[in-house]
C-alpha cells in the first residue's frame, strides 16, 4: 500500500438545486484509491454513495453540481470538460451500474455495446475490435460469445447481462472500476457469480470504488470501507477493522442489522429505528444523532469531524490534509462518543 | 416478419367488416330518404329512383349487395353526383388528397423532428424557448385559421403564389396547401421530439454510453436518435388520420379537387352512399398506414420485434 | 414515489396538496385568470355592447364596419351591419357550452367504460379495449361528420356526437388506473364484504381516478372546441341563426380582404381559449398525477 493513489478525492460535495433550493446530497467526502485496491462505500439508500461516482465521473443530472477535487492520475476530475473527461472514462475509469437491463442500450446489438469505445476512439480494427470482444464475453464466462454478439440486451438473462455490462464497462482496459450497487438487481444465486468475477477483475489489478449497501458484498471483495450516512463519511477503516470493532454507532446498527445469512441483499436496515433526515432537513449536529442510542446533548449541537483513530499513526483530518502526497487516514471516525470495543456493541 | 404483416393485413379485414356493417345500418336508420330534398317528385319517379339504386329491396339484401360491390371495389353510385361511382369520385380525388397529404408529412417530419433534437439538445436556451412559442402557436391557431391568412398573404397581398385552385405537377398550386396542412404537424412532432429526447437524455443506459467516454454526436446518433423517433413514429398512426381530416379544411379553402371536397359535399348534401363509401375508403387506408407504422416501430425497437 | 391512497383517507391531503402545487404554478394561474375572464364576457358581453346580436347598424357609411370606441362597435362589425363584439361572446359562450357538454358526455361514458373494463379485467376488458382500440385507429372527425349526416346539424346532437366519440383516451386512461387499483387491499376488502361490482366501482374505482379524470377533461375540452370549430368552419356545424368561434372565423376569412378584423378578433378570442385550457390542463396534470409526485 505504498503505490500514489490512483483516486484522490477531496473535500467533494455535490449539491442538487431543486424547487425547494439548494440541496445538499454529498459533503466533505475524501478518500484515496490505489492501483489494484477495492474501496468500498457504503450507506443507505439516499446517502448520497452514487452520487460520488457520478460527480467523478462528470455524470450528475442536469440539477446538480459538483464541489472539491477528485483526481485521477493527476488529471482533476471535478469541473473538467466533456473532452478531458472522454479521455478518462472508459479508458481510465469504468462504471458498472446497478440495473444492467436499463443501462444496456436496448436497440443495439451486443457487437455495437462492447466494440463502439475501441472503434469510435480508432483503438481497433473492426474485426479486431471484434475478437476483443470475444475475448472479454469469455472473460466474464459467457458461452457461445459469438452468437451472442448479434444478440440484443433483452434477449439476454438478468445475470449474463450484468456479466456483459461488466465486459463493456472493461473494454477499453481502465485501471479503476466504479461499480454501483453491481449485484442488487439480481437473483441471489447470480450474485455469487457476479461477485466472483468481480474478485477476478480486482486479481488483474484493476481498482475498485464499489458502491452498495450490502455488507456481504463488501466483506467479500473490499480493502477498505468508508461507512456514508446523510452525504458525509462518517467512518472508515479496513473492512476487517470495522467488521471486527466498528468505532461509529451507525457502522455498529449497520453490522447489527445484517442477518446472519450470508450474502442476502438488505432492501432497507431494520434494525435502526428512524428514517436517515431529508438532506433538505439535517440536524446541526451529528445527522445520526436522532436515530442513535448513545447520543448526548453535544451530539444533536455539533457536528463531529472525520478524525483519524487514536491507534493509526497520528495523519490530519479532512481540514489537515493536503495533496502534499500524505495517505488518508485508513481508520477514521466522525463521532463524539465513538464506541472503544466490540464490548460495547449491545 | 413477412407473416406477421399478413396476418396483421388480415387482421384488417374483421376490422373493416364491423365498420361497413355499422356504416350501413346507421345510414338507413337515418330519418328521410336520399331524395328528399328534390322538391315534389311525382311518386312513380321516385319508386323509378328507388328501383334504380335499390332502395326498394329489403335492408339486407341491399346490404348483401353492398357487400358483393366491396369486394370488386365498387363503393355504389353517387345519390348527387349522378351517373358517377362513388369510386370512380375517390379515384379522381385522391392522386390531389395524397400529393399533398405526403408531402405535407414529409415536410412536418423534415422540419419538425431537427427543430425538436436541436431545441432539446440546447435545452433551456433561446432556440429552445423558440421552438417551444412555435409549438405553442401550433395548439392555439387551428389549419382553418392558418390557412386563410396565409392565403390572404402570400397570395394575395404579396402575390407569389396561386389562392386557390390546382394543375397537376404545377408546384405553385402545391406549396400554400402542403405549407398550411403542415404547419400544425412541424409544431406539433417538433414538440413530440424535443420531450422524447430530453427523456431520453435521462435514461439509465445513455448515462451508461456516457460512462463510455463517446464523444457526444455518436452518443446521439447511436443511442439516444433511435429511441427518441419511437413515440415520433407512434405519432404516424394518428397523423395520418389527422392530415386527413385537415385536407378537408385546406382543400376547401384552397378549392383543391380532393377526395376531401367530395366528403364534405357528400356530407352536405346528404349523399349517402358518397359519405360512407369515403369512410370505408378512409378507414382502410387510416388501418393499413397504422399496420406500416407498427411495422416501422418493430424496426426501431428490437423488443418488440415480431418473429 | 407515493401511492396514491384511498380517496376517502386522504382526500384532504391529496387535494389540498395538488391546490397548493397549481398555486405555484404562474402559467396555469394567468390562464384560469383569463379563462374565466372569457367565461364571464360569454356570459354578460353581449349585454354590455350597446347593440343586441341581430341588430343591423344602419347607420354607418359601410355595413361591415372596422372596430373603433366611437360608435361602440368596438369590434367593428361584420358582413351584414352587425356588431361583431356581441356576436363574438354570444360565439364563445355557443362554443364553450357545447365543449362543456360535449366534454361531460364523453367523461361519463369514458369513465364508465375504462372502471368497466379496468376492474372486470380478463376477457371482457381484452374485448372492450380492442373495441376502442379499432375506433381509436379511426379519424373521428369522420365519425361525427357522418352522425351530422344522418342525424341533422341540431346544436345538441353536434355536442352528443362529438361527446359519443370523444371517450376513448379517458376510457384508455381511466382503465389503467382501474386496473392498478383492483389489487389494492380497499378494493380487495369490499370484494371481501360482498359488494357488488357496480357499487365497487361507483365508491372505491371512480372516486379515485378523479384527479386523472379532471386532468383529461381539461385537456379535452379545448378539442372539443377545436372539433366544433372546424365543423362550423366547414358548413357541418352551428346553424344560422347561431354563431359559434368556428362559424365567425369561417365568415371572417371570406371577408378577410376588404374586413380583416371579422378573421382575427374570432381566431385571436379562439386562440386564448385553446392556449389558456392547454395551459390549465398541464397545471392540473403536474398538480394532480401521482406520477409526476416526487
Amino acid at each position: 500500500m505504498t503505490s500514489a493513489p490512483l483516486l484522490r478525492v477531496r473535500d467533494l460535495g455535490v449539491d442538487f438545486s431543486t424547487s425547494q433550493g439548494v440541496v445538499q446530497a454529498v459533503s466533505g467526502v475524501s478518500f484515496d484509491v490505489r492501483a489494484g485496491e477495492c474501496l468500498a462505500v457504503v450507506g443507505e439508500s439516499g446517502s448520497g454513495k452514487t452520487q460520488v461516482l457520478l460527480a467523478c465521473l462528470g455524470l450528475l443530472a442536469s440539477n446538480g453540481t459538483a464541489r472539491g477535487s477528485a483526481l485521477f492520475a493527476d488529471r482533476e476530475l471535478i469541473g473538467a470538460g466533456e473532452r478531458s473527461l472522454n479521455a478518462v472514462r472508459g479508458t481510465g475509469i469504468g462504471l458498472l451500474t446497478q440495473d444492467p437491463l436499463s443501462s444496456l442500450t436496448p436497440h443495439l446489438r451486443i457487437e455495437t455495446l462492447l466494440t463502439e469505445g475501441l472503434l469510435d476512439r480508432g483503438l481497433a480494427t473492426r474485426a479486431a475490435a471484434r475478437e476483443r470482444a470475444l475475448q472479454a464475453l469469455r472473460d466474464v464466462e459467457i458461452a457461445d460469445p459469438e452468437s451472442r454478439l448479434r444478440q440484443y440486451p433483452h434477449e439476454l438473462s438478468g445475470g449474463m447481462r450484468q456479466r456483459v455490462a461488466l465486459a463493456a464497462a472493461l473494454m477499453c482496459g481502465p485501471q479503476l472500476l466504479f461499480a454501483d450497487e453491481p449485484t442488487t438487481a439480481l437473483d441471489v444465486s447470480v450474485q455469487a457469480r457476479v461477485l466472483e468475477l468481480l474478485a477476478l477483475v480486482r486479481s488483474r489489478g484493476v481498482g475498485m470504488l464499489l458502491v452498495t449497501h450490502d455488507l456481504g458484498v463488501v466483506a467479500g471483495l473490499a480493502d477498505r470501507v468508508a461507512v456514508m450516512y446523510s452525504g458525509r463519511i462518517v467512518e472508515t477503516a479496513t473492512t476487517d477493522e470495522l467488521f471486527r470493532a466498528p468505532k461509529h454507532p451507525y457502522t455498529a446498527a449497520l453490522l447489527a442489522a445484517v442477518p446472519r445469512l450470508h450474502g442476502v441483499a438488505q432492501s432497507r436496515l431494520v434494525g435502526i429505528a428512524g428514517d436517515p433526515p431529508q438532506p433538505s432537513a439535517r440536524p446541526p449536529g451529528c445527522a445520526f444523532a436522532p436515530r442513535c442510542g448513545r447520543a448526548v446533548d453535544r451530539c444533536s449541537d455539533s457536528r463531529p469531524e472525520l478524525t483519524a483513530s487514536a491507534e493509526v499513526s497520528p495523519l490530519t483530518t479532512a481540514q489537515g490534509d493536503s495533496m502534499d502526497g500524505r495517505a488518508w487516514p485508513i481508520t477514521a471516525v466522525a463521532c463524539h462518543r465513538p464506541l472503544q470495543d466490540r464490548a460495547e456493541i449491545a | 416478419m413477412l407473416r406477421y404483416a399478413l396476418g396483421r393485413l388480415l387482421g384488417i379485414v374483421p376490422t373493416l367488416l364491423v365498420i361497413v356493417t355499422a356504416a350501413f345500418f346507421v345510414m338507413r336508420l337515418a330519418p328521410g330518404g336520399p331524395f328528399d330534398e328534390e322538391q315534389a317528385i311525382p311518386p312513380e319517379i321516385e319508386a323509378n329512383l328507388q328501383a334504380a339504386y335499390g332502395l326498394d329491396q329489403p335492408v339486407l339484401v341491399q346490404y348483401g349487395r353492398y357487400l358483393q360491390g366491396l369486394a370488386h371495389g365498387d363503393l355504389g353510385p353517387s345519390f348527387k353526383y349522378k351517373d358517377y361511382r362513388v369510386s370512380e369520385l375517390i379515384a379522381r380525388g385522391l392522386p390531389v388528397t395524397l400529393t399533398v397529404g405526403t408531402l405535407a408529412l414529409l415536410l412536418a417530419l423534415a422540419l419538425g423532428v431537427p427543430l425538436g433534437l436541436a431545441a432539446a439538445l440546447r435545452h433551456d436556451t433561446a432556440l429552445d424557448h423558440a421552438v417551444m412559442t412555435v409549438a405553442l402557436a401550433g395548439i392555439a391557431i387551428p389549419g382553418f385559421v392558418l390557412a386563410p391568412v396565409l392565403a390572404l398573404f402570400f397570395g394575395v397581398k404579396l402575390d407569389w403564389l396561386p389562392v386557390a385552385g390546382w394543375e397537376p405537377g404545377s408546384v405553385q398550386h402545391m406549396v400554400l396547401p402542403v405549407v398550411t396542412l403542415a404547419l400544425p404537424f412541424v409544431a406539433y412532432i417538433a414538440r413530440l421530439t424535443r420531450g422524447s429526447l430530453l427523456e431520453v437524455l435521462q435514461a439509465p443506459y445513455l448515462r451508461a454510453a456516457r460512462a463510455k467516454g463517446l464523444d457526444r454526436n455518436a452518443l446521439i446518433r447511436r443511442h439516444a436518435l433511435k429511441p427518441t423517433l419511437l413515440p415520433v413514429v407512434s405519432f404516424l398512426g394518428p397523423a395520418a388520420a389527422a392530415l386527413l381530416t385537415g385536407s378537408l379544411v385546406v382543400e376547401q379553402v384552397f378549392g383543391l379537387p380532393g377526395v376531401g371536397r367530395y366528403f364534405v359535399q357528400g356530407a352536405i348534401n346528404r349523399d349517402y352512399t358518397l359519405v360512407m363509401g369515403m369512410v370505408i375508403f378512409y378507414a382502410a387506408l387510416i388501418l393499413l398506414l397504422n399496420l406500416a407504422v407498427d411495422l416501422l416501430y418493430g424496426w426501431l425497437d428490437p423488443r418488440i420485434r415480431h418473429g | 414515489m407515493v401511492e396514491v391512497a384511498p380517496a376517502d383517507a386522504r382526500r384532504q391531503g391529496l387535494w389540498g396538496d395538488a391546490w397548493q402545487r397549481l398555486k405555484r404554478s404562474r402559467a396555469a394561474i394567468v390562464a384560469a385568470s383569463l379563462l374565466l375572464l372569457v367565461c364571464a364576457l360569454a356570459l354578460v358581453g353581449p349585454w354590455l355592447s350597446p347593440y343586441t346580436v341581430e341588430q343591423v347598424d344602419w347607420t354607418q357609411a359601410t355595413l361591415a364596419t372596422p372596430p373603433s370606441l366611437a360608435h361602440g362597435h368596438w369590434f367593428g362589425t361584420d358582413a351584414n351591419g352587425r356588431d361583431l363584439f356581441a356576436r363574438v361572446w354570444v360565439g364563445a359562450r355557443v362554443s364553450l357550452l357545447v365543449a362543456l357538454l360535449a366534454t361531460i358526455v364523453s367523461v361519463v361514458i369514458g369513465v364508465a367504460w375504462g372502471a368497466t373494463a379496468g376492474y372486470l379485467g380478463g376477457r371482457v376488458d381484452g374485448w372492450m379495449m380492442r373495441f376502442v382500440d379499432v375506433l381509436y385507429a379511426l379519424p373521428y372527425m369522420f365519425f361525427v361528420i357522418i352522425l351530422t349526416v344522418v342525424f341533422g346539424r341540431s346544436l345538441v346532437l353536434i355536442f352528443l356526437a362529438i361527446g359519443a366519440v370523444g371517450w376513448l383516451t379517458m376510457a384508455r386512461i381511466v382503465r389503467g388506473q382501474a386496473l392498478a387499483l383492483r389489487s389494492r387491499e380497499f378494493v380487495e376488502a369490499a370484494i371481501a364484504l360482498g359488494l357488488p361490482p357496480a357499487t365497487i366501482i361507483a365508491r372505491h374505482i371512480v372516486p379515485n381516478v378523479l384527479g386523472t379524470v379532471i386532468v383529461y377533461a381539461t385537456l379535452t375540452v379545448p378539442q372539443v372546441i377545436l372539433f366544433e370549430s372546424f365543423l362550423s368552419f366547414l358548413g357541418l356545424g352551428v346553424q344560422e341563426p347561431l354563431t359559434s368561434l368556428g362559424r365567425l372565423v369561417a365568415e371572417g376569412a371570406l371577408e378577410m380582404e376588404s374586413s380583416p378584423w371579422l378573421l382575427l378578433v374570432p381566431s385571436t378570442v379562439l386562440a386564448i381559449v385553446l392556449l389558456c385550457l392547454n395551459f390549465l390542463g398541464d397545471g392540473l396534470r403536474d398538480a394532480l398525477d401521482p406520477r409526476q409526485r416526487r
